[in-house]
């Protein structure tokens, strides 16, 4: 798949458009030239290169957002390079032995087997190739079931009305800054599209995509679940992924027409920095789902990497009798920093909504909640729930709960509750009395209380996530 | 079994036990009976290792070890068990997830095969029958909205389940009615063998009817200031205890 990639990249470009575009990584810095670089690389339609450059110039007229609470040098957006092509097969390391030791050690304590180690870390080995006709088999069942899950930058040519007509549809050029930016430039990722009726054969996961490296940065997914179809997404996986661009804006679109459910559960792990705060990634997501009649959208998350994360997966309940669904776990430790929520527009009757978050601070870390909840003037009946539990671990850490309430309509309803607690000395005590060490314990008790997030996930992933958290929340104790 | 020579301890700089001494032997039971705020508790405290107990000076060897040099998780797969007078509620983690990664440290450490999830549930179905409490207890949250009682006996399968040497016993009859108190005792009778010993702490006279102590202890501030046999106990429900303060005063 890799290579299929690499050819689609190495595709001869369109005329007239003077960048060198022999070489394989563009200096740092951004403007007009640099999208129709990219655009070119992509060999995309004229159409597509158009868009970017709209969202490009929206993105000049914007200034980056400085609400949420979290701190971080400023970015200089034009120290960073915004097209790199894949590593070739040569400067990939030969074996484990050449990858980062520690990297190594985490895949083993999450029990990650060798040949998957080896594709996590990009080894060229012949091992990866068993995980093409992995791919292969699975994407012929996907066919049968008339199912689209390709890479996006392939669907731009393939399914030219279906692009057209969603992307950027549920999150507009403008929606924000880094949207903006990620419309400009975004590198690629999935495109998933589930026909009328369909109830899609399997968990569709971005795992499976693991050998297209490179298209973390500023990743752009669309979803289009069809009438009365059903799907399940898997994004990230639970192993660390190191990359080396700081800044990543991705934007998932999600579009759920009439009757239709989309779940969409992500484990995200980027490099948090090291246990002095240094490095680490800069996860700047917007994420955003429409709901037609009767349709239903899932989003559930577990956060644990990243350095500074701020990320919102919404819901927007157009439709009548539409429902959203928002359970987040997002834990910190050390210096990381998050600030992530949900936003729950209801504009539908009787639309329903429900919101729960589970946010661990441990180490120095600062982690937030912010949520919104809007029933708009046409939302009668609408319904809101929101749980938004806080624990933290140790007494240098914090956790902070930003709720936003607008109700327009008087027979909406919306409950909050909010609860913070720390995982106590009482507990920790009684664990080990039980033989656990304090690791152990303070994993166990914070699985426990993530629970209600966890049942959730699919059962594999839950089973990861659980090991994840374990792994995350090492040297938070004692 | 259990040696404490002269045992000083304290919590947050405040000197509790006072120059505890107690001896244990395999297969014994003994009783502790004193005041409110005799430290009993801290006691079982100290031995457990629970940390911000601190033992100042003296000495405790258990099964010839020093005690106080383990880490509490280490003590406690040793065989050292603690039923707290206090249970605390884990929200969200299961009676059994706890119980199984306790029983699997404790057997790992003692050098026996893990149990198959099957055999697990199979004990630990048994273990809640003994103690009266319905097998939807070992889903439940550990200690999650139990009541007073249905923590003790809790207490009480997790202590079956672990198979201890030693079984510190912290008031795990106050709270009980009638029929639960014949329940835990039956289950601790039945635990009671050559090698294993019990310190049971307690108020009530009632408990050691069905309990029955080697030897009776009266702690009173922070030391044991009278032991004798079951008869102390009977004597103590009818006197209470000013008069072994007089006595030690
Ligand atoms: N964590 C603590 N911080 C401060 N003081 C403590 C702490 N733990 C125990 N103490 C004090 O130590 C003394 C002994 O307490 P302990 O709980 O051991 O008594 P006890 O004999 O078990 O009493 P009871 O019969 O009421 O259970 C009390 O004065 C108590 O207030
Ligand atoms: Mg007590």
């Amino acid at each position: 798949m890799s290579e299929q990639v690499e050819q689609l990249i190495r595709k001869e470009y369109a005329a007239g458009f003077h960048t060198d575009i022999e070489s394989e990584t563009l200096p740092p810095g951004l403007n007009e030239d640099v999208i129709r670089f990219i655009s070119a690389k992509k060999n995309e339609p004229e159409w597509m290169l158009e868009w970017r450059l709209k969202a490009y110039k929206i993105w000049l007229t914007m200034e980056e957002p400085e609400w949420a609470h979290v701190h971080y040098p400023e970015i200089d957006f034009q120290s960073i390079s915004y097209f790199s092509a894949p590593k070739s097969y040569e400067d990939r390391p030969k074996s484990l032995d050449e990858v980062d030791p520690d990297l190594i050690e985490t895949y083993n304590k999450l029990g990650i087997p060798l040949h998957e180690q080896e594709m996590l870390a990009g080894v060229a080995v012949d091992a990866v190739f068993d995980s093409v006709s992995v791919v292969t088999t699975y994407r012929a069942k996907l066919e049968e079931a008339g199912v689209i899950f390709c890479p996006i930058s392939e669907a731009v040519h393939r399914f030219p009305d279906l692009v057209k007509k969603y992307l950027g549809s549920v999150v507009p050029q403008r929606d924000n800054y880094y949207s903006a930016l990620n419309c400009a430039v975004f590198s690629d990722g999935s495109f998933v599209y589930i026909p009328k009726g369909v109830r899609c054969p399997m968990e569709l996961s971005t795992y499976f995509r693991i050998n297209e490296m490179n298209t973390g940065q500023f990743e752009r997914t669309l979803i289009i679940a069809d009438e009365g179809s059903h799907v399940s997404y898997l994004e990230g996986c639970t192993a660390p992924q190191r990359d080396e661009n700081q800044l990543h804006a991705a934007v998932v679109e999600l579009v759920a027409l009439d009757n239709a459910e989309i779940k969409y559960s992500t484990v995200q792990n980027w490099y948090p920095g090291d246990e002095n705060g240094k490095g680490g990634i800069y996860n700047f997501v917007t994420k955003r789902g429409i709901c037609h009649t009767r349709a239903k959208i899932s989003w559930t998350q577990v956060e644990t990497g990243s350095a500074v994360t701020w990320k919102y997966p919404s819901c927007i309940l157009k439709g009548d009798h539409s429902i959203g669904e928002f359970y987040s776990v997002a834990l910190t430790n050390n210096y990381q920093q998050a600030d992530t929520g949900t936003k729950m527009i209801h504009l539908g009757k009787n639309t329903k909504s429900t919101i729960i978050s589970k946010g661990i601070s441990a180490g120095h870390s600062q982690n937030a909640y912010r949520g919104l909840v809007r029933m708009g003037s046409s939302a009668a009946g609408a319904r809101n729930y929101t749980q938004c539990d806080s624990l933290l671990i140790g007494d240098r850490c914090g956790a902070h709960t930003f709720p936003y309430i607008e109700s327009a309509h008087p027979s909406a309803i919306v409950e909050h509750e909010a609860t913070t607690s720390k995982v106590s000395d009482d507990q920790m005590f009684l664990c080990q009395q039980r033989g656990l060490d304090a690791e152990k314990a303070v994993s166990m008790i914070v699985n426990g209380f993530c629970r209600e997030v966890f049942k959730q996930l699919p059962m594999e992933f839950a089973v990861e996530a659980g090991k994840l958290l374990e792994v995350s929340l090492e040297g938070s104790v004692g | 079994m259990l040696t404490i020579k002269d045992l000083c301890a304290s919590v947050e700089d405040k000197e509790i036990i006072r120059q505890l001494s107690l001896e244990v032997k395999p297969g014994e039971v003994h009783a502790i009976m004193g005041p409110n705020g005799a430290g009993k508790s801290t006691l079982g405290n100290v031995l457990a290792g629970r940390p911000g107990y601190e033992a100042t000076s003296g000495s405790v060897d258990f099964k010839g070890q020093d005690l106080l040099d383990l880490d509490p998780e280490i003590r406690a797969r040793e065989g050292l068990f603690l039923a707290f007078q206090y249970p605390v509620e884990i929200p969200g983690v299961s009676n059994m997830e706890l119980l199984k990664a306790a029983v699997d440290a404790r057997r790992s450490h003692t050098g026996q095969p893990e149990l198959s999830a099957i055999d697990f549930m199979k004990m630990a179905r048994e273990a809640s029958k003994a103690v009266d409490l319905d097998q939807s207890f070992l889903k439940r949250g550990v200690n999650e909205g139990f009541s007073g009682g249905e923590k003790k006996r809790n207490e009480i399968m997790q202590m079956m389940l672990m198979e201890p040497s030693l079984c510190i016993l912290d008031e795990t009859d106050s709270g009980l009615d009638i029929d639960a108190l014949q329940v835990v005792a039956k289950g601790v009778n039945a635990m009671r063998s050559p090698d294993r010993s019990f310190i049971v702490v307690t108020h009530y006279q009632r408990l050691l009817d069905f309990i029955v102590p080697d030897y009776v202890h009266v702690l009173a501030n922070g030391r044991i200031v009278k032991s004798g046999d079951k008869s102390l106990a009977l004597e103590l429900e009818a006197k209470g205890y000013s008069w072994l303060e007089d006595e030690v005063a």
